[in-house]
């Protein structure tokens, strides 16, 4: 194993080193303000009929008067101060509504994750320790059929498949059933806050309404992630070392699962924060089929309505989690390759 | 040559699936050129009475809440979604290809600086930054053409830098530098032209997804609006009806996409076969 | 008694797109306990696919069409994993060539020995780790305890290699195949770890093959040698006998083509030597590189402080182990990279002042030429060998006219032996020596006057490679051109050189004429690596 001292040096440097992309993200936002069609102080005042004058008014208090390196310093500042405007759709400060909803698109992403990985990982290491077998050939046809399934139809075909002709889902709208018991907020997670008042009955509603849309979601990466899974195994597994430890006599399992599996994870461990992120882009288009009271659905309502905080909000959001995401999937690297912490 | 032409052959035959997708590609492309002139109805003419029909021998694919008829929009829609996917990607491949390629070989600050960049674009969730993008350039079809070309860039940046680091050092090129060439010319006439059969693959591949996100875009009501026939916005049009059972308003736009990116997909992986027979996964 | 192995007409064959190809066709041989068998072969002669075969580790596309091979008199021909699992390791070990890529690399050494040692034991976990510390000092693996926690990137290739050999001698097997164990490593190395290998041998009286493209290496340390050849075996001997007397035609050329302390260009081809005409050697001196220096980032320096002079018509042989500075030297020379510090004259111009990025458009250009090692990426994949030859006349020469670039190509072509019909050919449709003779010709094809040569035979089979020292020398008879000739192999160096260089990290050892140098050395490290060096004797008419 690395010693924890190089792990955390190294985690430092990453975090240091997303710093300028963070900063780059900042300044995009910034002028993404600043270019969007319209002015914001237009969109302020009380109504299309709004004076010259209070227009006028408006835009000194948002301080867009200024000169932009000016503004851009108070814009910094209110980021730094955790204030990210308020909603004109909702009425509410952007950070309290991005942070009532962003369990729901958490709930959503994990659970997706969780069941692309499951099925993934097995399903690629199959196919690889058996080319051209006919699991093979079956785990070769899905990843090309599933990254060929836009989300938003296979989220509409399931519901019309479950919800429509077997009639076993339920409605596909909201994170519950709106006649349920909603359990106390803890987390923010419904599965988890349900399991920890022990409200099975609760915990079932909500893993229903969550099922069809994380499967969607699982679906559409499913298929990269399992032939990576199988690319890098059929790479590792005519490697020299595994040939090594055939000629020692090492057993079938641990050729496969200690000197195989081990290395041909870590090339997907590398694609994990891709996967993360075309999944918090998915989401867009998952939370709407499924009109999913997350983070993303609310970005777009707002974008749809020209409400431009809450976008900005969001973009900042998104480029946040995935610094972090990049830095935990680091770490794991870290941990499971031992030359990285060399260089 | 004729080795050339022999490996291809031995490629298509054992594998018929490209030779497949490559006809489909084939008449995808001529869908979106015949198209219009083929299709049974005008695809933007409505004819209430007739609203959400199923699938019948006068509509193939049935018609929609307005009447129109759902195969007729789904044929011209072709031109528009190939059309989008085919310019984002040329755009995104000519400026990635080349500022990748200049960054592999020269390294130092110039690379420090896109790859920089690059890390600024890849901060974001692509899908996302697309949209952004879209909503900051303003909701018109070209905007989708640069969003997509955007957050395609990154990746040919880096494609293009990766394979021509590995080959920067290896002795034709620097034998290249003794024969008397720039280093410029190094790159433009002998890394570039040994880089593109590998790029190749990555814009069939690239094509489909760029099909994908233009069309999730206008799902989204972004960019293309009705009623111009488009695969995505057909699709988000037929949603309100799904849960009613019609069908077809979803499955025949959201089928005919899966086909576009299915044939490129497929014909990038067959590329990928011939170009070097070991790499195939 | 029976022997411990023996192969008996085995056949193998590979099914390819390109149909069946008979990899073995036919071979036999036996090796006893305690007795080391050397198998010998340029490349695809079949000889690591005869270790394969012995051990069943051949992939899916090849299997023993026929024969018979027995290990302790049990006909292992057909055995499944069931059976070979319990043998591999603990009763036939084998190690490879490239042992870094040979070792898992990310788990600690001194787990992968354990492995090998609980797969074949039913030991604890402590037990398997304090034998693991007991092989590791075997191999002489100086602070094996810290070693047992490292992993194989944080070691050098000789000490990959010797911890391979503790894997494979941990659960004590009988037989042990060692497939070109020291190919790739420097020479000095090589005779530690060989010695180490023989020495574990003996004391354990095991039976041993040694697999291997060299026929000094097979005639130090084996007591037979089987000759190969496209999946035959021409001949087996006992080395005396076989470096003396050789029976069959393709060993005779093979012995002739290795180059020994005292054969000279001419010997190796086995043809009359070139008309004589020994290179004038002009006191002008064509090269002058003083305090020559080179730092790579915050590393160690890769080149400091070296000065030579060159005169023109003269060949100078730079040798050294890896990590000695001779490539970057000669990168430098050809202008290529920059230096850090120091001066490099040529004939009146200090070619040190010119930056590397502006030198491809000076007129010194045309005359500095590199030829490099070829291993199928000293020519543009997508150049055909036309392609290549012509691009530096028409960059150096501005030559523009079709018709000349070709009648010129062709022209330069010929001179290096190519036929001109393979002028249209690309490099992987070329077997190595021809592109050998392809990036000759591009080098020579604008005339220049020095000529800075990188290994460039290192890639090739001896044969091949007698063929190619001999189109350069000869070359270089006609032509008057200077050398500046990079080489790890000492034997070539002396062979081609007049004078020789001897690096070591950046720095020069010894200089002198080569044929002192290499009988009377001066400096220990000089010694050292000759001394390395195997060696076989030609014996003419012992018998």
């Amino acid at each position: 194993m690395v010693g924890v001292a190089p792990l955390a040096r190294r985690a430092g440097r990453r975090l240091l080193s997303s710093l300028p992309a963070l900063f780059g993200v900042v300044i995009f936002t910034f002028l993404l303000m600043r270019v969007l069609p319209g002015d914001p102080a237009v969109f302020f005042a009380s109504g299309p009929n709004a004076g010259q004058a209070e227009i006028e008014e408006i835009r000194r208090q948002m301080g867009l008067d200024k000169p932009i390196p000016e503004q851009l310093v108070r814009y910094l500042w209110d980021i730094g101060h955790g204030k990210l405007g308020r909603s004109m759709g909702t009425g509410q400060p952007v950070v309290t509504d991005l942070a009532n909803r962003l369990p729901a698109s958490l709930e959503l992403t994990f659970t997706a994750l969780l069941l692309a990985l499951s099925l993934a990982l097995p399903l690629g290491i199959i196919a690889a320790l058996r080319p051209n077998s006919a699991v093979d050939h079956a785990v070769r046809l899905l990843c090309t059929l599933g990254v060929c399934v836009p989300t938003f139809v296979s989220g509409l075909l399931f519901i019309y498949a479950f919800y429509y002709l077997l009639g076993i889902a339920p409605d596909p709208t909201g994170r519950i059933d709106i006649f349920a018991s909603q359990p106390p907020n803890v987390t923010g997670f419904l599965l988890i806050d349900s399991a920890l008042a022990g409200d099975w009955e609760a915990w079932w509603a909500a893993a229903s309404q969550l099922i069809l849309p994380a499967c969607t979601m699982a679906l559409f990466v499913l298929a990269p992630l399992a032939r990576m899974t199988r690319a890098s195994m059929l790479a590792v597994m005519t490697s020299d070392f595994i040939r090594t430890g055939d000629a020692l006599g090492l057993s079938r399992r641990r050729v496969v699962l200690v000197y195989g599996l081990r290395n041909a994870l870590l090339p997907v461990i590398t694609i994990m924060g891709i996967v993360f992120s075309t999944m918090l882009g998915a989401n867009v288009l998952v939370e709407k089929v499924f009109s999913w009271p997350g983070v993303a659905s609310y970005a777009l309502d707002a974008l749809l309505a020209s409400d431009y905080a809450p976008v900005q909000g969001f973009v900042l959001l998104m480029a946040g989690i995935f610094v972090l995401v990049n830095l935990t999937v680091d770490i794991l690297y870290g941990l499971a390759d031992p030359r990285i912490s060399i260089e | 040559m004729s080795a050339t032409l022999r490996h291809v052959g031995w490629v298509l035959r054992t594998n018929p699936v490209t030779m497949i997708a490559g006809l489909g590609a084939l008449s995808l492309i001529l869908l979106a050129i015949l198209g219009p002139s083929l299709v049974p109805y005008d695809p933007v003419a409505s004819n209430v009475p007739m609203a959400l029909q199923p699938p019948s021998r006068q509509h193939w694919f049935g018609t929609d809440q307005l009447g129109r008829d759902v195969f007729s929009r789904v044929v011209v829609a072709t031109r528009l979604d190939l059309a989008i996917a085919a310019s984002a990607v040329t755009l995104s491949f000519l400026i990635g290809a080349v500022i990748g390629s200049f960054c592999g070989y020269t390294g130092g600050k110039l690379d420090l600086w896109v790859g920089r960049f690059v890390d600024v674009l890849m901060a974001f969730p692509l899908f996302v930054l697309a949209m952004a993008l879209v909503a900051a350039l303003g909701n018109r079809v070209e905007n989708i053409i640069y969003a997509t070309a955007i957050i395609n860039l990154p990746f040919y940046i880096r494609f293009a830098r990766a394979e021509v680091n590995v080959r920067r050092n290896l002795g034709w090129v620097e034998a290249a530098r003794c024969a008397g060439n720039s280093h410029a010319g190094v790159v433009l006439r002998f890394l570039l032209p040994n880089v593109l059969p590998a790029m190749a693959v990555q814009i069939s591949l690239n094509l489909g997804w760029a099909i994908l996100n233009a069309a999730g875009l206008s799902f989204l009501g972004l960019g293309v609006r009705a009623p111009t026939p488009e695969w995505g916005i057909m699709v988000a049009e037929g949603a309100r009806f799904i849960t009613t059972g019609r069908w077809w308003l979803v499955v025949c736009p959201g089928a005919a996409l899966m086909f576009a990116v299915l044939c490129f997909n497929l014909l990038g992986d067959g590329l990928r076969d011939i170009l070097d027979p070991r790499m195939r996964t | 008694m029976t022997p411990l192995l023996t192969v008996e007409d085995v056949h193998v064959s590979f099914t390819t797109r390109h149909g069946v190809v008979n990899a073995l066709r036919g071979v036999s041989f036996a090796v006893d306990q305690g007795e080391t068998l050397g198998i010998v072969g340029e490349s695809g002669s079949g000889k690591s696919v005869t270790a394969l075969a012995v051990m069943r580790l051949l992939d899916r596309a090849g299997r023993v069409t026929s024969g018979r091979i027995r290990f302790r008199g049990e006909d292992i021909t057909a055995a499944g994993r069931s059976v070979m699992q319990p043998l591999r390791g603990a009763a036939m070990s084998m190690i490879f060539q490239n042992p870094r890529a040979a070792l898992n690399p990310i788990r600690p050494i001194g787990d992968q020995i354990a492995d090998v040692l609980r797969a074949h034991n039913d030991i604890s976990r402590r037990q398997a780790s304090s034998q693991a510390l007991e092989l590791l000092e075997a191999v002489r693996i100086r602070d094996a305890r810290e070693r047992l926690s490292a992993y194989p990137h944080e070691l050098s290739g000789g000490m990959c290699q010797r911890v391979m050999i503790a894997m494979a001698i941990a659960c004590e097997p009988s037989l042990l195949i060692a497939d070109e164990p020291t190919t790739g490593l420097d020479v000095t190395t090589q005779q530690t770890v060989m010695e180490l290998l023989t020495d574990i041998i003996h004391r354990r009286s095991m039976g041993l093959i040694l697999i291997t493209h060299d026929l000094g290496l097979a005639a130090r340390y084996c007591q037979r040698i089987a000759v190969m050849e496209q999946g035959l075996k021409v001949e087996e001997a006992p080395p005396e006998n076989l470096f003396g007397a050789p029976q069959h035609a393709y060993t005779k050329r093979l012995v002739a083509a290795s180059p020994t302390k005292h054969s000279r260009v001419q010997d190796l081809v086995g043809e009359p030597a070139p008309p004589s005409v020994e290179p004038k050697l002009d006191s002008r001196p064509l090269l002058q590189v003083s305090s020559l220096k080179k730092v790579f980032g915050q590393s160690a320096p890769a080149v400091a402080d070296v000065s030579f002079t060159l005169s023109e018509g003269e060949s100078l042989g730079l040798v050294g182990e890896s990590g000695s500075g001779k490539s970057t030297i000669s990168r430098m020379i050809c202008r290529l990279i920059d230096q850090t510090e120091g001066t490099i004259r040529y004939e009146e111009t200090s070619i040190s002042d010119i930056a590397s990025r502006d030198f491809h458009c000076h007129p010194l250009r045309r005359t500095i030429q590199l030829v490099f090692q070829d291993a199928g990426e000293s020519l543009n994949p997508r150049f055909s060998a036309f392609d290549s030859i012509a691009d530096p006349l028409r960059n150096l020469l501005g030559i523009t006219d079709n018709q000349e670039l070709r009648r010129r190509a062709s022209d330069v072509a010929e001179r290096c032996g190519l036929p001109h019909e393979l002028l249209d050919r690309f490099p992987h449709q070329l077997s190595g020596g021809q592109r050998a003779r392809v990036g000759i010709a591009r080098a020579i094809a604008p005339g220049p006057r020095l000529l800075v040569l990188d290994e460039p035979t290192a890639a090739l089979d001896v044969s091949v490679q007698a063929v190619i020292l001999h189109l350069l020398d000869r070359l270089r008879r006609e032509t008057g051109l200077a050398f500046v000739f990079v080489s790890h192999d000492l034997n070539v160096v002396r062979m081609m050189c007049e004078r020789t260089i001897v690096l070591q990290a950046g720095k020069i050892v010894e200089e002198g004429s080569s044929e002192e140098l290499f009988r009377e050395p001066k400096t220990e490290y000089t010694a050292a690596l000759l001394a390395a060096i195997p060696h076989f004797e030609q014996r003419h008419g012992i018998f």
